[in-house]
């Protein structure tokens, strides 16, 4: 029995040493599990725990399990429209948040480093005002008076702030205050994975006759693909979260943005307004699977994310 | 062929220079409004400057604000970025060391749904957060902020691809060799060559806690509990000019220039520390790739 015993962990302690990453003799078994306790317990906790109850409590009904829940959270006239909104304002924020982030980089990669450092900066500070404090910002630059944009606010006849946020155009103006945050921090990244193309690589196509743009094109963009296709994804993942945005407009503007203009403002709404949290479960679940696709999504196809 | 390569050289100037004025103009009004009082905002140019005696009587306004409510708010926000970056700490570095070095069953499961629960926007799990800490009771507890802080898979990940990119195996089996136990070996030869990692991680938890709106709006409910990013939004609520019926009693209501000062002060801590850490955002960020 022991000499079986012995010889199964041997065995064992092989195939661990054979494997990929496998560890050399004397290491623990069971202290792996040691390290990663606390991280397991907040992930049970605080991810896997809240995602299960929400389910648990979108799925109970009177009548014991159903979909009840997701049906009439369906049919309630703010739902579809909230979805659309954010599908209008993505489409909006990714398009140009996409071509002008790569522009930017492609353009400040071509600057002196020095230069480069300053635009740098410039861009991607404003990452400092994520959340409220941007809405805000924003809020004073879609004033007509006073605003240091008021030129353009008065060209497009605007006299007042409701004037510049009403509902037709509070896609744009959420895709403004999004791209005002998060499109700095994508420059440098992106500036980054630039840097990472090595020289020859430029120089040689240069040598060969290649024009700028035809490099930027042909040899540039293609090298960062991958980092365009994860700031896609990681965007939309987000952009379908909003809530800060239209709910700091809402209290300025005396409600002109409605309290449930976004999927996450509804599901806030149902829970403290209506006091239903099954009907917030279930507008919560709606989300929590269209965020858990995309990184699924992700981690599955895209290669971006080597894990050993 | 030259006049034409110079042409391009302009307008890709011109194009820069559009984009420093929409990310750098907002920024400096930001800086300049508090300099003025509230009639000259409306009147004077935009970027003009006001004076610096009024900048400094906008401050005293909004530090003094209701018996001193910023500051409260201030201090809520640090105490919950503060005891969330600190208990992400505690729970990230070992758990990416613990990934990256040491072997046990069901560590590539853990790794794979660290990944996804990483990409997924954190927002996502806010409202389900709320249901669970209600059904609970922490709701109206600072715990209730900082424990879904504590929660950051982006930061196991940051350390994940650090310990086994950067610490050799044989310096570790070295130790191991002298006598060190597992624990001896993560504190005394692993922890001491992490120093980056633990500021990388630090650096994008706390930034996030500070900037993080929607959860402290859902878990907080009194002025006494709310931490500034939350607050700024009970400042416009105060403010006739946005909120006409917010007229309230003399000395409480909130100018255009107060809100910009409570809006610079409220970022200041996050501005500060972006001015000096472009390198290791870039580096965080581009984590991905050097391992990939």
């Amino acid at each position: 029995m022991a000499v079986s015993d012995e010889r199964i962990s041997a065995r064992r302690r092989r195939r661990a040493g054979g494997q990929r990453g496998g560890l050399p003799a004397g290491t623990s078994r069971t202290a792996g599990y040691f390290f990663v306790a606390i991280y397991v317990v907040l992930l049970l906790a605080l991810g896997v725990a809240p995602a299960v109850y929400a389910i648990a409590l979108a799925l109970s009904t009177s009548g014991g399990v159903g979909v009840s829940h997701f049906v009439d959270t369906f049919n309630f006239f703010e739902f579809l429209p909230a979805f659309e909104h954010i599908a209008e304002f993505e489409g909006i924020w990714l398009a140009s948040q996409t071509v002008f982030v790569v522009l930017l980089a492609l353009m400040v990669h071509t600057l002196k480093r020095r230069v480069s450092t300053a635009f740098r900066l410039i861009f991607y500070l404003p990452g400092a005002m994520a959340g409220s404090a941007s809405a805000i910002i924003w809020l004073f630059m879609f004033t007509p008076s006073g605003s240091p944009f008021a030129f353009i606010l008065h060209g497009l006849h605007y006299q007042v702030l409701s004037n510049t946020v009403q509902p037709s155009n509070l896609p744009i103006v959420f895709a403004i205050m999004a791209f005002f945050t998060g499109a700095g921090g994508w420059i440098v990244i992106m500036y980054g994975a630039l840097n990472n193309i090595p020289d020859e690589l430029i120089e040689a196509a240069e040598i060969d006759g290649s024009s700028a743009l035809q490099t930027a094109v042909r040899i540039k963009i293609p090298l960062i693909r991958k980092w365009i296709v994860y700031m896609l994804v990681l965007s939309f993942a987000a952009g379908s979260q909003l809530f800060v945005e239209p709910q700091i407009l809402g209290v300025a503007t005396n409600g002109q943005v409605p309290a449930q203009w976004s999927p996450n403002q509804l599901a806030y709404y149902l829970a403290f307004q209506q006091d239903s949290f099954n009907n917030a479960a279930a507008v919560s679940v709606d989300l929590l699977v269209i965020g858990l696709l995309v990184a699924v999504l992700l981690v599955w196809r895209g290669r971006l994310f080597e894990v050993e | 062929m030259l006049a034409r390569r110079y042409i391009y050289r302009v307008i890709g100037l011109l194009v820069l220079l559009l984009f420093v004025a929409f990310f750098g103009v907002p920024l400096l009004w930001l800086l300049l409004a508090p300099t003025k009082t509230d009639y000259q905002l409306a009147h004077q140019a935009p970027l003009a400057f006001g004076s610096l005696g009024t900048f400094i009587h906008t401050f005293n306004r909004v530090i003094n604000y209701q018996g001193g409510l910023m500051l409260t708010w201030l201090k809520n926000s640090a105490i919950y970025s503060g005891g969330g970056t600190a208990l992400a700490l505690l729970a990230a570095i070992p758990a990416g060391y613990g990934l990256a070095l040491t072997q046990f069953i069901g560590r590539r499961t853990l790794l794979a749904v660290t990944l996804v629960v990483m990409i997924m926007p954190a927002t996502a799990l806010v409202m389900p957060l709320f249901l669970e800490a209600s059904a609970v009771n922490l709701v109206g507890t600072a715990w209730a902020v900082i424990l879904p802080f504590a929660f950051f898979p982006f930061g196991v990940y940051l350390a994940y691809i650090y310990f086994s990119s950067t610490i050799p195996k044989d310096l570790l089996a070295a130790a191991r060799i002298d006598g060190a136990g597992e624990w001896g070996v993560f504190l005394h030869v692993a922890l001491p060559l992490a120093r980056p990692i633990v500021a990388l991680v630090a650096f994008f938890a706390f930034v996030g806690d500070w900037t993080n709106y929607y959860l402290p709006f859902v878990m907080t409910y009194t002025n006494s509990e709310y931490p500034v990013t939350v607050g700024l939004q009970i400042l416009i609520g105060s403010a006739p000019i946005f909120s006409p019926t917010a007229s309230g009693y003399a000395g409480s209501e909130i100018y255009r220039p107060d809100l910009a000062m409570a809006t610079l002060i409220g970022a200041l801590p996050i501005l500060i520390i972006f001015l000096f850490a472009q390198r290791t955002l870039v580096k965080g960020m581009l984590a991905g790739a050097t391992k990939g």
